[in-house]
């Protein structure tokens, strides 16, 4: 794996990752996002659905909390999961947690973590954990820690420097047995950076852990609470600036377009695409406009129509909350609403997705209000390739130095 | 496509299907119906999208499994988005973007099995909707209005529907309104140039009284026959009989679609005793409760037995599922809350269903449907004898033995 940097602009960074695979000839852009799935599945889409999307991300991630209570299975299946799936050709991530699930708080132990499956808990100590990892054989994982600082309301210096102890420990103890692992030879640990709010201890464990062997860098902790990640992000910026320019960088729970973009300007490389799944569950649509050089004529029309969906938005519904919140956000319509009935054009106009060039706003909104599995099919196939192409406009941006006018658009669009 | 004809009478309805083969044997025909928005080969399974959506799989999907017919519901549509919003989006093929072709039913059956609260009357169906509590009223004139709205390219008759177990006077009832209906649909029917108009021949599990309904309903120059009021609680011996009566007095020349069937058997009997199309939710219904067709019968993913299991459904299957799927790992999606493991199983379920027909037309086309229809049983039910008795008196009824 070698990650090359074109170029440094404002504290973001952009350029690829190459050499991945097991085949190793996959490149990733950075910054860039990885597919989100639910059961080694993008949400309510087939491999035939999935790939009518245009611009999906080359790696995908899983998430333990799915399949950790399936580890018989796929020891016994030995391909690992990548073919179990029916995704072989694509990179894959195992991150520990769902960032749209949360689960609960005070399961962490100086000798297991858990997470929650369709059946229940999985407890996992490091040798389980590795277990785990080795009958999955994904590219990239997530390594065993303590992310529960962040959990309290006010953290403690004492419990986030447990947290930064125990997934040093944990992270040590992985290290060892992925060496004495042939199957894993090929997977990169990623290393995690805990240490809650507390800024000593942030900075100990983003120096800890970059003197380990790990392939890249996960920032644990700056996802949503009620304290939003705007209070982070000094924590954030610092944390990247102990951590070596070439690994990846990788934040957890941040999804949202203009919390991207915050924490792009911080250092950061890859995000999850969860939010254009919570958008489609709440039966809308990604309709944030992401053109920085429009022509004259449409910035008028744009801003016209932005002003006129923020008339109907509820107020009390609009809120400038993290990704996690359910709620609706300014980015997005809701299919819903009555005045969609007979509203004959698509999601976005101009939008090439499957859903924008096959159906209408009105046929959405009857599939909505009839509750047809349609809906989600279309809403996830339009929201993942809006989304998807948001970051292909941040690497344009950054690549002709245009990104304080994408910043702009967005933050108007953020309120 | 429809011939052109003058809007006062169907004295000269078109010839919509045209026969390809017929069983030297049997019943059997392969045909085909040129219809408005393309060719269906007959016999022809069509999968039921009812509310302007094939239940989680895009048009474009069901396209490629090679579907060339679906249906929709006219009760649910009419309510909701309603006829109105449909012709504003170009009728439903503009609605749901699906470029084949579509047939609907009248709203006839969705009024007695669905409305609890409803009333016939010999002016229509009195109904109160589920939705808003409001009475409407549901004519044959209503019902073709809809129909008219949606752009279908075959529409059914407003029948009087009564359940296939109900005896006495009310069956009499029913099969002379439904003939008196018919001709207020006839009248009705604003469009004859673009749809083609069925009749549904009534008369429950009474041979006299589907005699009599055959009888009257055949002077009536329609593009097709529909065989209703079966597919509910009735034997299935009375079921075959009241099915082979009716196609022994249908005309050739014209399609004959048995409404509510599809389980795998019952097609392969029903093309043996002289039927075209069919329609049915169960493939697609029983793919939501993750229940896998098979030539053996079914495989119910969600049981454990399927957990390690790493074959595909069905290797002969071509469908996307079997190709990128196996048991395994389905059984482990539909344990999830990611509701793309339906989508999975409602691609395969379709795919067979289309290819079993595919597989029957062949055989018929090859004048060996016979002999197809005795390896089906085989696969299906192993030894002859333990084959259902019904299906085996029915088959002998038109010249196939089994075993």
């Amino acid at each position: 794996m070698k990650l090359s940097l074109t170029k440094v602009v404002n504290g973001c960074r952009l350029g690829k990752i190459k050499n991945l695979g097991k085949t190793g000839d996959c490149t990733m852009d950075i910054p860039g996002c990885l597919l989100y799935t639910k059961t080694g599945s993008a949400p309510h889409l087939t491999h035939h659905t999935l790939h009518k999307i245009h611009g999906v991300p080359a790696m995908a991630q899983l998430t333990l909390s799915s399949l950790a209570e399936h580890h018989e299975v796929l020891a016994e299946y030995k391909e690992g999961v990548g073919k179990f799936i029916g995704m072989p050709e694509s990179l894959l991530y195992c991150s520990l947690h769902d960032p749209v699930s949360p689960c609960p708080a005070g399961y962490v132990t100086n000798k297991s973590v858990s997470v929650w499956g369709v059946g229940g808990r999985v407890e996992m100590t490091a040798s389980k954990f590795m277990a785990i990892q080795q009958a999955l054989q994904p590219d990239w994982f997530q390594c065993l820690s303590d992310g529960e600082a962040t959990c309290d309301e006010a953290t403690s210096i004492k419990r986030a420097r447990k947290s930064v102890d125990r997934s040093l420990l944990f992270l040590d103890n992985c290290l060892k047995l992925q060496e004495e692992s042939e199957v894993l030879q090929e997977s990169m640990i990623i290393g995690v950076i805990e240490g809650g709010d507390v800024m000593e201890e942030r900075l100990r464990s983003a120096r800890e852990t970059a003197k380990r062997p790990v392939g890249g860098f996960l920032l644990d902790g700056f996802q949503g609470t009620p304290t939003t990640l705007e209070t982070r992000l000094h924590l954030l910026s610092s944390v990247t600036a102990e951590l070596p320019e070439h690994k990846p960088r990788l934040i957890c729970g941040v999804s949202q377009p203009d919390e991207v973009l915050e924490c792009i300007e911080r250092g950061v490389d890859l995000f999850e695409s969860f939010f254009p799944y919570l958008a489609t569950e709440r039966g809308c649509a990604l309709t944030f406009s992401f053109d920085y050089q429009p022509i004259p004529e449409e910035t008028l029309l744009q801003q016209n129509g932005t002003q006129e969906e923020g008339k109907y938005v509820d107020q009390t519904k609009k809120s400038k909350t993290t990704s996690c919140n359910r709620e609706m956000t300014s980015f997005e319509i809701n299919l819903k609403e009555k005045k969609y009935q007979e509203d004959f054009d698509p999601l976005v106009r101009g939008c090439p997705c499957y859903c924008c060039k096959n159906h209408t706003r009105a046929y959405i909104h009857h599939l909505l209000v009839t509750n047809e599995l349609l809906a989600g099919v279309l809403l996830m196939m339009h929201n993942f390739e809006h989304y998807f192409g948001f970051f292909q406009a941040i690497r344009e941006a950054l690549k002709s130095d245009q990104l304080a006018q994408l910043k702009e658009l967005i933050h108007r669009q953020a309120s | 496509m429809a011939a052109v004809v003058s809007p006062t009478s169907l004295e000269s309805a078109p010839r919509i299907m045209r026969l390809v083969a017929e069983c030297s044997r049997s019943r059997a025909r392969a045909g085909e119906l040129r219809l408005p928005h393309g060719p269906v080969a007959t016999p022809v399974f069509m999968p039921v999208g009812t509310q302007a959506t094939m239940k989680g799989i895009t048009a474009e999907q069901l396209d490629a499994l090679g579907c060339r017919i679906c249906l929709g519901n006219t009760y649910h549509l009419g309510l909701r988005p309603g006829p109105e919003l449909i012709q504003k989006a170009r009728g439903l093929h503009g609605f749901m973007n699906w470029p084949h072709n579509l047939l609907t039913d009248s709203g006839g059956f969705q009024m007695v099995s669905l409305v609890s609260l409803s009333e016939v009357t010999e002016e229509g169906v009195r109904f109160r909707s589920p939705y808003d509590g409001d009475e409407t009223l549901l004519s044959p004139e209503r019902s073709v209005e809809i129909q008219n709205a949606l752009g279908s390219d075959i529409i059914m008759q407003l029948d009087d529907v009564v359940s296939s177990t109900v005896t006495g006077p009310r069956v009499e009832e029913a099969m002379y309104r439904s003939i008196r209906w018919l001709d207020r649909c006839i009248a009705a029917h604003q469009r004859p140039d673009k749809q083609n108009l069925f009749a549904i021949i009534q008369g429950g599990l009474d041979a006299d009284l589907r005699a009599t309904c055959l009888e009257e309903m055949t002077k009536r120059d329609v593009p097709g026959f529909a065989i209703g009021g079966l597919s509910g609680g009735e034997s299935k011996g009375q079921f075959w009989r009241m099915v082979a009566l009716s196609t022994s007095r249908l005309p050739k020349d014209k399609p004959r679609y048995l409404m509510g069937v599809g389980y795998a058997t019952d097609l392969v009997v029903c093309v043996a005793l002289g039927c075209d199309m069919f329609d049915c939710v169960f493939p697609t219904r029983t793919a939501r409760f993750g229940s896998a067709l098979v030539p053996t019968g079914n495989l119910p993913l969600k049981k454990k037995q399927y957990e390690k299991d790493f074959r595909p459904i069905d290797p002969e299957c071509a469908c996307p599922t079997c190709q990128k799927h196996s048991r395994a790992f389905l059984h482990t999606l539909l344990h999830s809350d990611n509701t793309a493991a339906l989508h999975h199983l409602t691609v395969h379920n379709i795919a067979y269903q289309l290819r079993l027909m595919s597989a029957v037309r062949a055989s018929i086309v090859e004048k060996r449907f016979p002999d197809f229809v005795r390896d089906f049983m085989c696969t299906m039910y192993g030894d002859p004898t333990l084959c259902p008795s019904w299906a085996t008196e029915a088959l002998a009824s038109v010249g196939i033995t089994l075993g």
